[in-house]
């Protein structure tokens, strides 16, 4: 976008003729856009069996108008910017901070009380689950990506290494879910520990590059090694996890009958949501220690500058490999949580989608804010669940209006202004680990991003 | 006369064809301030690479006795262990701070090992118990007395990339202090100061010559810093050993006059 320079002094209405050509010329690229995507779209006639082209001028016009309302409003914005002198704006630096202290605690009493609430079903306990469980995994992918700078795109192959190792242990040995948990997290660890290895020396665009293919090697050995793990076929009949010993079962020895409660399908819900709260708040606690300690800090130094890192006695080696490991072991944790929740694994859960939504909410999140990942998890699998419930739409666009049709294109724009309204995510500053006097936190236009 | 603290022998590196440093043998001794000087490309930096690990040499020796911890063949030995068991600490021509970490966080990133140590590989640490809590202390004091004597005490708690230019500077000497070292290697540690704070520098590095008894190799371009505090300098151009001797000696040798120069046909 370039932005008007030349119009320093300029009145209004010298400047109108360009502002208004430059809309124009974005509404036209706007419409060759729209045209394919709002104004199109191919229908079946039921009636002559043929198919035919719906033209939908509503959408179109509607989507063409936001364009160019949204241009001139940037066009005058700009104007603005470069005529009207500025106040003194400095916005405070310690605009984040004056209510941080709260936001994490109503946010964890919010999270235990929610089950509770009598407007909580089942569709809102699922979803519930599926934030904590993505909360989770960004907490572990955060390590590798937000403190160590190490940009992995193949989070989502420690996930399936989680998920498969619980499965197959409980197939195969009959484990319950509570001795696998921790194995699970060993097998994860020691697979993050082998991508580890042959990326030690790779930076950047390269490192992205081999642990993308690391997360598709898993997922097409797991679609083809089909006498271990059953192919595209998934692995089914994984055993639930129980209350210590208990299952959630109907039958005398269930969980209801044991509390002398009446039995609903809601309380393994219940329990599976405040297992992944534990969990994901066991991530927490400990990412949280460890980047207060000198692994985690020697994290955030590699990320900040290798070189000066080696001279300074740390074995990057070895500290690369934690970061890798450590995080893989969290998401092996949730993988196998995973497994127990649903019962039934297949490939297809861990395709490279899932690593990028991962990545997405840590990017959106801020790089090293563990606040932030919470608030982007809501937002990215909770936003793109709440666009289904646009029926309201329906009223405006007419009863053949589909709006879960559109949801991931209003997704998209809503992570784009995002990220131009807050180019390092929601939380961007960095607190610092420790500190003598005062925590000041540090502003992220000094915070490296890391080379990989 | 005692053993040398480091005794480089016949180092040569090559890229290619390209010989940078050819057969470069010189002693730091300890308790001496040894300046490498030359004209832009002679082959210092490269030399200075050798010594602290990042290049591999293709050739020649360096050793350095330490005075507790015995001798070491550097040119065996990867970057990181030269740091931290030879104890060799070096700084960097262009500044290589942690910007987005504060100050006191750049000094702890220097005492890491024995964190780590402390921490019991994070167990310790984990858990809270109070001997990772004292090591995590002792450190802040350590960091804090060091900068206390670079005068930014009060800036502790900001971000390194926050801190003007000259502070920047003695921050990363006062960085590479914290690993304890016997040799500290400076690359340009005035490149870019006002001539008050290149005073400054001076006053510190003699500083710790005499008190902390840390021996200091260094990179300058800064003639009239050279002269002043140097107790040694070493002469290269093209790669090979020109002149070494006391600043009195170097600057009347006419070879180096010739290099520096050049002379009339």
């Amino acid at each position: 976008m370039a932005q008007p320079q030349n119009n320093h002094a300029q009145n209004l209405g010298q400047a109108l003729p360009s502002m208004i050509k430059r809309s124009l010329i974005v509404l036209a690229i706007a419409s060759i856009i729209f045209a394919p995507t709002l104004l199109l779209r191919l229908q079946v006639s039921k009636i002559e069996n043929t198919l035919f082209i719906q033209y939908r001028w509503v959408f179109f016009a509607i989507g063409c108008a936001l364009i160019l309302v949204w241009r001139l409003i940037y066009e005058f914005r700009a104007w603005q910017r470069a005529n009207v002198p500025l106040k003194a704006s400095s916005r405070p630096q310690s605009q984040e901070s004056r209510f941080a202290p709260y936001v994490g605690p109503v946010l964890l009493i919010a999270a235990i009380l929610l089950p509770f609430m009598p407007f909580t079903d089942r569709y809102i306990l699922d979803i519930s689950i599926l934030i904590v469980t993505y909360v989770m995994l960004g907490w572990g992918l955060q390590i590798v990506v937000g403190l160590a700078g190490l940009l992995d795109l193949g989070y989502v192959a420690f996930y399936a290494v989680g998920a498969y190792s619980y499965a197959l242990l409980a197939e195969h040995f009959g484990f319950g879910f509570w001795i696998c948990l921790p194995l699970a997290g060993v097998f994860a660890a020691t697979w993050g520990v082998i991508l580890g290895f042959p990326v030690l020396r790779l930076r950047g665009d390269y490192l992205a590059i081999v642990t993308l293919a690391f997360g598709e090697i898993i997922r097409v050995v797991l679609l083809n090694w089909r006498d271990f793990t059953g192919g595209s076929n998934g692995l089914s009949n994984i055993p639930r996890p129980s209350f210590f010993g208990i299952p959630f079962s109907q039958g005398p020895d269930g969980f209801a009958a044991t509390f002398g409660l009446e039995y609903s399908s809601l309380q393994r819900m219940g329990f599976l949501y405040f297992l992944i709260l534990a969990l994901a708040l066991l991530t927490f606690y400990i990412s949280s220690r460890l980047r207060k300690l000198p692994m985690g800090r020697a994290w955030e130094a590699l990320r900040e500058d290798e070189i000066a890192c080696r001279s300074l006695g740390l074995n990057t080696i070895n500290t690369k490999l934690s970061a890798f490991a450590i995080g893989a072991m969290f998401g092996g944790f949730a993988g196998s949580f995973f497994a127990a929740k649903q019962a039934f694994i297949s490939p297809e859960s861990f395709n490279f989608m899932e690593s990028a939504t991962i990545l997405a909410i840590v990017v959106l999140g801020g790089m090293s804010s563990q606040i932030g990942v919470v608030f982007s998890s809501i937002a990215m699998v909770g936003g793109i669940e709440a666009l289904r419930q646009l029926q309201f739409l329906k009223a405006i666009f007419g009863p053949d209006f589909d709006p879960s049709s559109l949801r991931l294109l209003f997704f998209g724009l809503a992570m784009v202004i995002v990220m131009l309204w807050r180019p390092r995510g929601f939380v961007s500053s960095r607190v610092p680990t420790v500190f003598f006097r005062e925590k000041k936190s540090v502003g992220s236009s000094m915070i490296s991003q890391g080379r990989g | 006369m005692t053993k040398p603290l480091l005794t480089v022998k016949d180092l040569t590196m090559r890229f290619g064809g390209l010989v940078a440093v050819d057969k470069f043998s010189f002693e730091v001794q300890a308790g001496h301030i040894t300046a490498i000087i030359g004209p832009n490309g002679a082959g210092k930096t490269t030399a200075f690479n050798c010594i602290t690990g990042f290049y591999k040499p293709s050739g020649g020796s360096i050793a350095l006795h330490h005075p507790s911890r015995g001798d070491f063949s550097l040119e065996t030995m990867e970057d990181h262990k030269i740091s931290r068991i030879a104890k060799v600490a070096r700084t960097f021509q262009n500044i290589r701070l942690f910007g987005g970490m504060t100050v006191l966080e750049n000094l702890m990133i220097s005492q890491h090992n024995e964190l780590m140590r402390a921490s019991m590989f994070s167990i310790a640490g984990i858990f809270g118990l109070p001997s990772y809590r004292r090591a995590e202390k002792e450190a802040i004091e350590k960091s804090m007395a060091w900068l206390k004597r670079i005068g930014i005490a009060d800036k502790a708690d900001d971000a390194a990339a926050a801190l003007p230019y000259g502070q920047q500077r003695k921050l990363e000497i006062v960085r590479a202090l914290c690993t304890d070292p016997v040799l500290l290697c400076l690359d340009e540690p005035a490149a870019g100061l006002n001539p008050k704070e290149s005073d400054d520098l001076g006053v510190f590095l003699r500083e710790i010559r005499d008190k902390d008894h840390v021996g200091i190799l260094l990179i300058e371009h800064d003639m009239s810093v050279v002269m002043e505090i140097s107790d040694h300098i070493v002469v290269l151009d093209y790669g090979r050993k020109i002149s070494d001797g006391t600043p009195a000696l170097v600057r009347n040798d006419a070879a180096v006059i010739k290099a520096y120069l050049g002379v009339d046909e």
